[in-house]
Formats: C-alpha cells, structure tokens, sequence
C-alpha cells in the first residue's frame, strides 16, 4: 500500500465526480429530495380525514356528536348534506373518505336506551377505514361516558377502570421521528452502491481500465482511493440528512454525534464495499445499476425495518433480514436519535457492520483482476 | 539488465474456438525499436497484451524486462510504459491533470515530472493546451499526451499500440523523433502500426498474419532474403486495363497499383524478354520499365498472398 497512489487515484476520482453532473446530483440533490418527500408527503399517520355529515336528527344530541368528530382533530366535515345519495357519491368519488349518518329518532333513541348512527367507508383504502373505524369507536366511546355521567348527575361512570398509554421514546408516535433514521439509512445506501458501483465498471465501459491495469497499482489501492471520496460524499450527505430532519421535521436527538458518526462509517464501509464489488464483477454500467438496485436498494428498502417491522414478516424473511447491513443501521440509529442509547447497547449492531465492511471488501479485492477478461 | 527486452516462445492465446496469436517466438533487443506489422486482426494487440501483462496467455513461455510473462506480471508493469490502440486517458479530466493521475501512480519524482512537463509543454502544442479537457483534444494532440502519459516515468521498455493512427504528418514526424531519442537512451520501443514507411525506421521488424509471424529481421534484410521474386515498375496511362492484362499471366506472380504506377512481380523462372514484350503489347502506353527492389510494401503483400494461399 502507498499512500501517494492511494491519493492520486482519490484525486482523479474526486475530479471526475465534480465535472460529472449525474454524479453531482444523485450525491447531493437525491438525498435532499428523499428526505423532503419522505419528511412532508409520506406520512403514516392518518389525520384530517375528509367527513361528509347526514344529519337527519339534527337535534341538540346529534349535533353534540358530530362536534366530537370534527374538534378530535382526526376529521375534517366538507360537506353537510339532507340527501344519502349525495354523500353515498361524495365517497365513491373520494371526496369524503367516510360519510357519518346520524338517524332521525337518533335523539329518542338515546333517551329510550340504544341509539344507533352509520359510517359508510371506502373500503378500497383498507389503511384509511381502519383508521376512521378506530378512531370513531373513541369518540363514541368518550361521548357514551360523558353522556351516562350526565344523566347520572355525575354518579356514575361507564368505565370505572380507564387503559392510559404512553408511548415510550415518540410519545406522540410521530411518523417522522421513525422515518428520518431510517430514511439516513436508505440514502445512504442508494449513494454507497449507486456511485460507487458505476465507476470501475465505466472504467472498463470507457477504455481506461486498460491503461491503469498496465501500470504497477495494487487492488488494494484502487479501492481504497476509489472509496474515498465516496465515503466523504456519504458522511456529508449523513450530516445534511440528520440537519434537516433535526431541524426540519423536529426529529429528537438524544445520542451522541460522535456514534453517529462511527456507525455511520461502518455502514458506509460495508455499503461501499459492497457497491464496489458489484463494480468489479459487473463491467458495465448497466448491469451494475442494476446489480446495485437489485442487492442493496431493494433489501435496503423493504427488509431492513425501514417501513414495515421485522418482527411482523415471515421467519424465513427475518433470517434474510440478518445478512442486510441496513437491519442494524436502522436498529442504531433509531436507538441514537429517538432513545439515546450509548455503545453498550449498541455494540453487537457495530460488530456487525464491522464484520460486513471486512467481508465485502475482502470479496471486492480478491474478485479484482488486473487482466482482461 | 538482460540482454533480451522481449524473449518469448510459443506464445499462444485462444478466444474459444478462435485462436489469435499462434505459438509465436521471436527476441527483441535492449534497446532497439521493434516493429510490429500485421493487418487489422492479425493479433498485434493480443500479443502486445499478453507482453504488457493485461491478458494470460494460453500457453507458451518467456520472459518481458527479465520477467516471468506467467507468473511476475506485476514486476513486468512497473518497468513498461503502454500506450493502447484505443485511446484510454480520462476525457474528463484535464492534459495536466491526466499527467499528474499518472505520475502519481508511477510514483514518479515529483522535481522529475515538473521537469518532463515543461519539456513536453515547451515542445508541443499540449502547452497551450495544459488546462484544456481531453474530450476537447482533436485526434492526433490526444495520441500526443497519451505517448506523453506512457513515457514520462522512464520505463525500460516502452509498447506502442498504432500509436499514430490518426496523427497528421507532421506530428507523425515529431511522434518519431522522441521514439528515436528514446532509442538512443537505450529504451526498447515495441511499436505495431499500420504505416509502412514507419516500419522503415524500425531496427527490426516482425510481420505477423492469421496470428502467425511469418517474418522477422532488419527491413532491408527481409526484403533481399524474403521476397523470392523479381520486380519490375513501369508507367502507365491505363494502369488498370494492362493490370487485368497481366495478372492472368502463368509467369507472373503479382500486379501492385501505385497510381499510375504498376509493380509486377515475376515468377522465378519466368523470362524477362518475354515479359517487357508482353507488356508493350497489352499496354502501348507503357514507359520507364525498370527493375527495382522491393519496398516493403511490396513484401507485405506478397507475405499476406503468400499466406492466403
């Protein structure tokens, strides 16, 4: 190993990535994009759901109720209609995402025992009803006890045992203090494989492989100063992600920046190793791209825990996930910015990036030959 | 140092089915300019490959700068300088730049290049041109920067690949000049092309056909001891018309268009007297029959018919 070979390929590299404009843009504007958009259109939670009301009791009752809906914060009324059919097609055109009707003798109904009132719900968006039926039986159930306390004159309560949850660490489960980790992972690994997986194979694409296997450089060499000035694009795009989303989207942060970055490093070691030994089977960039797509976005996306929980797949899925170094990112760096936790929890998930950062850079390096075919 | 720049034998190299370079064994000397001759495919590239390191061979043995071509490959590159028959610099990165990336992989001195820079900038048009990108170079100052970039550490043996394909005269000339200064300094230049009054100023030369080196030795001396006919130039108004004439003759063994000037080789045994006559008389315009030596030229062909045959 020379560290001025190591530095004339890093500089070269460096070169080439500043005056390649793809290059520039899938390092800098992809990682801002993704966070923007995951940060303010994607969100999980469900609220201001859009209600159309049919009130046909239109009583003091009835309307009590329907203020409940609207002051929880989880509907939004559009429409107040006399006519079913009129709220029957608000929700077929998705207008409304549920229609509350509130029956005639609702008020009589109250006072003679049950009472009974409809929710018609598009069906085709599963998540959303789920949503609205969850959240409606709630409002009802806070409305049943307020009313029974009030007719009592305050004696009696219809839940004597009330259930209070707290929800540790994301006390309000805001869905962005669970997707901006996450997402630091996913850019992460979309620049590390990406990038890095385009450059010995355009290498060979262009022709100059040819001339820079007939001189005297290690393999070793070349990757090392090939990874480098990927690895300072990836810790920059680290620090850019973690700003915006702390500043941003108000993601807590309670760990310690200086894990950040370790972690950080390790994952990236193994993510650009891995891109570069796709680099150097695949020998064009076509089939790298996809390669890089195929075994490190995909599983980096849908297996490591970022949108759906490891716990909720099959198990032959979950033995999968434990060869995907996002699993442990993922595990780290929710751990860092939601909990705060210090090495001594998190050092396993180290070991392992660890151990994947030496596995495919030694595969990298022994793939790599300095002959042609 | 060896004797022997190049000492290989029976170096072979098989694409599947096809074989490209077939049991080949020739010896370049320490310091002279070998040339490579062959058309397009003959396996001028492979072999120099296989020399430079960059591709196995399929069998065979010998030895580049002292150097197992088997087994010391990695040796072998540090003492060459390559220049590939496609032109493989960095397009977006400057002439400079290109330079530099290959002085800091040659691990070069750094007072070494800045002197080898300001000759090569004070001598060529690339001084103009140090901050210009290489995808903006035309052909020939391109071929000019990648000599630059395989001979400014100083290597022992240098391998040009058609080095000037696509080089105006005039830089063809210059191209030559450093070949021959480099010679002089005791470098080895390996050096294929397609240019027959390049392979002049070889030392020696190999010609290589269907990846069988079908001679090798000084040009002067191949064309006496090669070429086993006589030859005979004239002019002509119609060159074409007394070519098809003559080519159907049983003593004659090749007619060359030059222009308006005809080659014609004879047969061994064929009768002069016979000829010139047969000439007049196809030909009226005819004029200026002489003997004359072979060119190389003329040796490469018959070598390329000799081996079609």
């Amino acid at each position: 190993m020379n560290a001025n070979r190591i530095w004339a390929i890093a500089r070269k590299e460096t070169l080439q990535i500043l005056r390649d404009h793809r290059s520039l843009i899938l390092a800098f504007l992809l990682p801002i994009t993704l966070i923007f958009l995951f940060g303010y259109a994607i969100t999980l939670d469900i609220r201001q759901i859009p209600a159309v009301v049919v009130d046909y009791s239109n009583s003091t009752h009835s309307r009590e109720l329907i203020r409940k809906f609207t002051n929880s914060g989880y509907f939004v009324e559009i429409e107040r209609t006399a006519d079913q059919d009129r709220a029957t097609e608000l929700v077929d055109r998705s207008k409304a995402k549920v229609a509350i009707v509130i029956p005639v003798d609702f008020a009589n109904q109250l006072t003679t025992g049950t009472a009974e009132i409809q929710l018609l719900t598009d069906g085709s968006d599963a998540n959303t009803t789920q949503s609205v039926v969850g959240y409606a039986s709630l409002i009802i159930a806070e409305y049943n006890s307020a009313s029974i306390a009030r007719q009592s004159g305050g004696r009696l309560s219809l839940s004597p045992v009330t259930l209070e949850t707290r929800f540790w660490f994301n006390p309000d489960l805001d869905s962005q203090n669970f997707l901006v980790p996450g997402l630091i992972s996913l850019i992460m690994t979309i620049l590390g494989s990406l990038l890095i997986s385009l450059t010995i194979a355009r290498e060979w694409e262009r022709g100059t492989m040819e001339l820079l296997i007939s001189t005297p450089i290690k393999p070793l060499e070349l990757a090392v100063g090939k990874v480098i000035p990927y690895y300072i694009i990836g810790i920059v795009d680290l620090f850019l992600a973690a700003y915006v989303g702390i500043v941003i989207f108000e993601v807590p942060f309670h760990g310690s920046l200086w894990l950040l970055f370790l972690f950080s490093s390790l994952f990236l070691m193994a993510v650009l190793a891995n891109g570069y030994l796709i680099s150097v089977v695949a020998k064009s960039q076509q089939l790298a791209f996809q390669l890089s797509m195929l075994t490190s976005f995909l599983p980096g996306f849908l297996l490591s825990g970022f949108l759906f929980p490891i716990s909720s797949m099959p198990v032959p899925i979950q033995i999968v996930s434990y060869v995907i170094p996002g699993r442990y990112f993922i595990e780290v760096l929710r751990s860092l910015f939601l909990k705060g936790s210090g090495l001594e929890l998190l050092y396993l998930q180290g070991v392992a990036l660890l151990f994947f950062a030496v596995v495919f850079s030694l595969l990298a390096t022994r793939k790599f030959r300095k002959t042609i075919q | 140092m060896p004797e022997l720049a190049v000492d290989v034998t029976n170096l072979r190299r098989d694409f599947g089915k096809f074989t490209a370079v077939n049991n080949i064994t020739f010896q370049v000397n320490r310091g002279e300019i070998f040339g490579f001759l062959g058309p397009n495919g003959a396996g001028k590239s492979t072999t120099i490959r296989m020399l430079c390191g960059l591709l196995k061979p399929s069998s065979g043995s010998g030895t580049v700068a002292g150097f197992d071509i088997m087994k010391e490959s990695e040796k072998i590159k540090s003492r060459i300088g390559y220049m590939s028959q496609k032109f493989s610099l960095y397009q977006t990165l400057t002439v400079e730049e290109n330079l530099n990336f290959y002085a800091g992989v040659y691990l070069m001195d750094s007072n070494l290049h800045a002197e080898k820079k300001r000759t090569y900038f004070a001598e060529t048009v690339l001084g103009q041109l140090r901050d210009s990108l290489v995808a903006d170079l035309p052909a020939g100052t391109r071929q000019l920067l990648a000599l630059f970039c395989a001979i400014q550490h100083e290597p022992e043996i240098i391998f040009l690949d058609e080095p000037t394909a696509g080089v105006d005269p005039l830089s063809r000339r210059y191209f030559w000049e450093q070949i021959n200064k480099l010679s002089d300094h005791g470098v080895t230049i390996f050096v294929t092309t397609h240019y027959l009054d390049e392979a002049e100023e070889c030392n020696r030369i190999g010609m290589i056909f269907n990846g069988t080196l079908s001679a090798i030795g000084e040009p002067d001396e191949l064309k006496r001891t090669r070429f086993t006919g006589r030859i005979y130039k004239f002019d002509s108004r119609d060159p074409w018309e007394s070519a098809d004439h003559l080519r159907g003759r049983a003593d004659i063994d090749d007619v060359v268009l030059f222009g308006s000037e005809l080659h014609v080789t004879l047969k061994p045994n064929a009768n002069f007297d016979k000829i010139t006559a047969a000439i007049s008389a196809v030909d009226p315009t005819a004029q200026n029959i002489t003997a004359i030596d072979p060119t190389l030229e003329d040796l490469f062909i018959a070598l390329i018919n000799e081996g079609q045959r």
